[in-house]
């Protein structure tokens, strides 16, 4: 009899040990004479039980974790009859409370098929999405899109159908989808772990996006810091051509979508889109001033669909299951799910897909766990290194475009750092300087100057140099980068230092570095 | 063995690229992967094959932090500096594993066998601090770290 095991391939999974529990179970299976079905999946995004294995069993998977090589031999020794008396059995994955309590949409597959299985992939709902959309029509595709309320997930929030409609009402010759996987964000993994787990998702995506558009050329831009994630989705592509899925005649549609796979080169604003455009056309990935907008001028001149990889990624399950079904998630005017990437000093860090709506602290206290060494929770900094610092005061707050923007914050890529009650916060503020100053672009000169005196101004303040004067240069200064930038990276930057002074300042009122030179 | 600079080399990476739009960056990766750097003679080789000028190929080269002028030591770890790494005492454990090494950041050791660079999110967030050994990811360093990082470097 064959024993089918399931273990991560994903790059978290991996990181903490996966391939030493997989190569383990490969040595043991074969000292025991057993036939032994390894399949590499992505991961559940439960990262504080990775590694975690799955077994199959007559009555369905069972997972155990955190697993180490050593458990292997006791877990093989079990079988899958009498597997759930294993000490680290933690029954079936469905039902852990994390996996249980969420929506999982666009994350559905992520971590139960064989990421490069064709056949996995259609017998778990692939492909269901670009034959509804084929029977639509490029113009009913869109419409669904719009009436679904799917907006950008890279963090604007801008209506996606609209943004579609756009493109495809333009007069050109070509026409490009551009999907953006640069996600530097600090805190966030969800598209790592797609493009590991589910890269058919994106690419059926895309696909639906260039028949609805009336584009045959995509492209994905993934970040070189993204080894794995490159190699998955480079082979994924090659598949799909071998396949027919993509090529002259993709999928069987009719219409032509082929995609290319590019790779960036370490520069973290390469995530704003005129500078990823800038970037794939081979030059200095400086940022474009709008207009045009990528949907009139995009790529190479040319009108450009220029989509989050997990906006592309939801559209299939989208137009599968139908717009309303997705759009009775959600609340007030952020529709659909959101897949939160709870990540830092949080004791149940991991991906936890959900409707929008739910409060701060139901997610950082009741699905997070608080912190992971058990001290108390001083602050969140929600959607990236541009994204707000939060105080425990506002973890009334709702997860939604509209609620976060209200109280001075973003969404972004649905990131949240948790940080202990020994966070200092005026170092936070500096080191959000910092980083935009390491990775301005030097178009405009509030972010390259701005960020660089910002920086400067910090120190005199961490040194107790008239520091009320100094704060209120701080201010000025981003009040000036808020409006002045050209892009959200300088433009954003206010978000961390602002929220850090108006909901910290007793960590700016003493001095910590030495008076000494400048 | 790192492979030296020279043009039949250089001019089959450019010729497997031909044709394709915007072919700057995937040429220049494949050169650093080649030549583990992008040698000085590459600037002007690449722009006059793409009909650009030098300049224009040195911005592009000197914009991005990934490509170097010169090659690194035999193993590359990156070290995460961003938010969710020092939430979990990245910064200590990053200097810990800096001194071990006797390195600053962007160092290499004088035997050629190891550089540390500072790099801002390996999307590996949930397991805090990551760090990425060539292309082996490492997540939950800790104080262990820094004698394991040396082990596995031969170091």
């Amino acid at each position: 009899m064959t024993l089918r095991i399931f273990v991560p391939r994903d790059a978290a999974a991996r990181a903490v040990g996966a391939d030493r529990v997989a190569d383990a179970l490969v040595t043991e299976a074969h000292r025991l004479g057993i036939v032994l079905e390894l399949v590499r999946t992505g991961s559940r995004g439960l990262f504080w039980l990775e590694p975690m294995v799955e077994l199959e069993t007559g009555g369905g998977r069972l997972a155990f974790g955190p697993m180490d090589p050593a458990d292997v031999p006791g877990l093989l020794a079990l079988g899958p009859q009498a597997a759930n008396a294993h000490p680290l059995c933690l029954g079936r994955p469905d039902d852990i409370r994390f996996l249980k309590r969420q929506t999982r949409i666009t994350f559905a597959r992520c971590g139960v098929i064989d990421p490069l299985s064709l056949d996995d992939y259609r017998a778990h709902g692939g492909y269901r999405g670009l034959a509804r959309a084929l029977f639509l029509g490029p113009a009913a595709t869109i419409e669904e899109v719009v009436r679904s309320g799917l907006r950008g997930r890279g963090g604007a929030g801008f209506p996606t159908g609209i943004k579609w409609r756009t493109v495809a009402d333009t007069d050109a010759d070509r026409r490009y989808i551009v999907c953006n996987a640069d996600e530097g964000d600090s805190g966030t993994y969800a598209d790592r772990m797609l493009m590991e787990g589910d890269p058919f998702s994106v690419i059926e995506g895309m696909t639906i996006a260039g028949f609805a558009v009336g584009a045959a050329k995509g492209f994905v831009y993934i970040r070189s810091e993204y080894p794995d994630a490159i190699r998955v989705m480079n082979e994924a592509v090659n598949i799909a051509r071998a396949s027919g899925c993509l090529g002259a005649d993709a999928a069987g549609s009719g219409f032509a979508f082929d995609i290319e796979i590019r790779v960036g080169a370490g520069a973290y604003v390469c995530g704003e889109e005129m500078s990823l455009l800038e970037s794939l056309e081979g030059r200095r990935g400086q940022v474009r001033a709008k207009p045009p907008l990528p949907a009139h001028k995009g790529l190479f001149g040319r009108p450009t669909v220029i989509n989050n990889l997990l906006t592309l990624a939801c559209v299939p399950a989208i137009l599968a299951e139908g717009a309303d079904r997705y759009a009775t998630l959600g609340s007030g005017r952020s529709r659909g799910t959101m897949p939160i990437q709870l990540a830092g000093n949080v004791r149940h860090g991991g991906l936890f897909e959900t409707a929008f709506g739910l409060t701060l602290d139901q997610i950082v206290d009741d699905i997070g766990g608080g912190t992971a060494n058990g001290r108390p929770v001083r602050a969140v900094q929600v959607g990236g290194p541009l994204g707000a610092y939060f105080p425990r005061a506002l973890f009334d707050t709702k997860f939604d475009y509209e609620a976060f923007a209200a109280r001075d914050g973003l969404l972004g890529h649905g990131g949240i750092v948790v940080f202990d009650d020994r966070v200092d916060m005026a170092w936070q503020a500096r080191f959000a300087l910092d980083f935009c100053a390491h990775e301005s672009c030097g178009k405009c000169t509030p972010c390259r100057i701005g960020s660089v005196r910002g920086t400067e101004t910090m120190d005199r303040i961490l040194r107790g140099e008239n520091v009320d004067a100094n704060l209120a240069l701080i201010e000025d200064l981003c009040q000036t980068l808020k409006f002045g930038s050209l892009c959200a990276l300088g433009g954003f930057t206010s978000y961390p230092v602002m929220s850090a002074l108006r909901h910290f300042p007793e960590d700016f009122s003493h001095p910590r570095l030495a008076a000494a030179a400048d | 063995m790192p492979v030296a600079w020279n043009e039949p080399q250089a001019a089959e990476i450019v010729r497997r690229h031909v044709g394709q739009e915007g072919a700057l960056l995937p040429i220049l990766h494949d050169l650093q992967a080649t030549f583990r750097c992008i040698p000085l003679p590459a600037v002007p080789f690449v722009a006059h094959a793409l009909n650009l000028t030098r300049a224009e190929v040195h911005g592009v080269v000197s914009f991005y932090r990934d490509f170097r002028d010169a090659p690194p030591g035999r193993h590359v770890l990156k070290l995460c500096r961003a938010e969710a790494c020092q939430a979990m005492e990245g910064d200590r454990i990053a200097r810990q594993i800096l001194d071990r090494f006797d390195l600053d950041w962007s160092g290499t050791t004088p035997d050629g066998r190891l550089t540390i660079e500072a790099v801002y999110c390996l999307g590996l967030c949930a397991c805090a601090p990551a760090a990425l050994l060539d292309e082996a990811p490492i997540g939950r360093l800790n104080d262990a770290s820094p004698d394991e990082l040396a082990h596995e470097v031969g170091a």
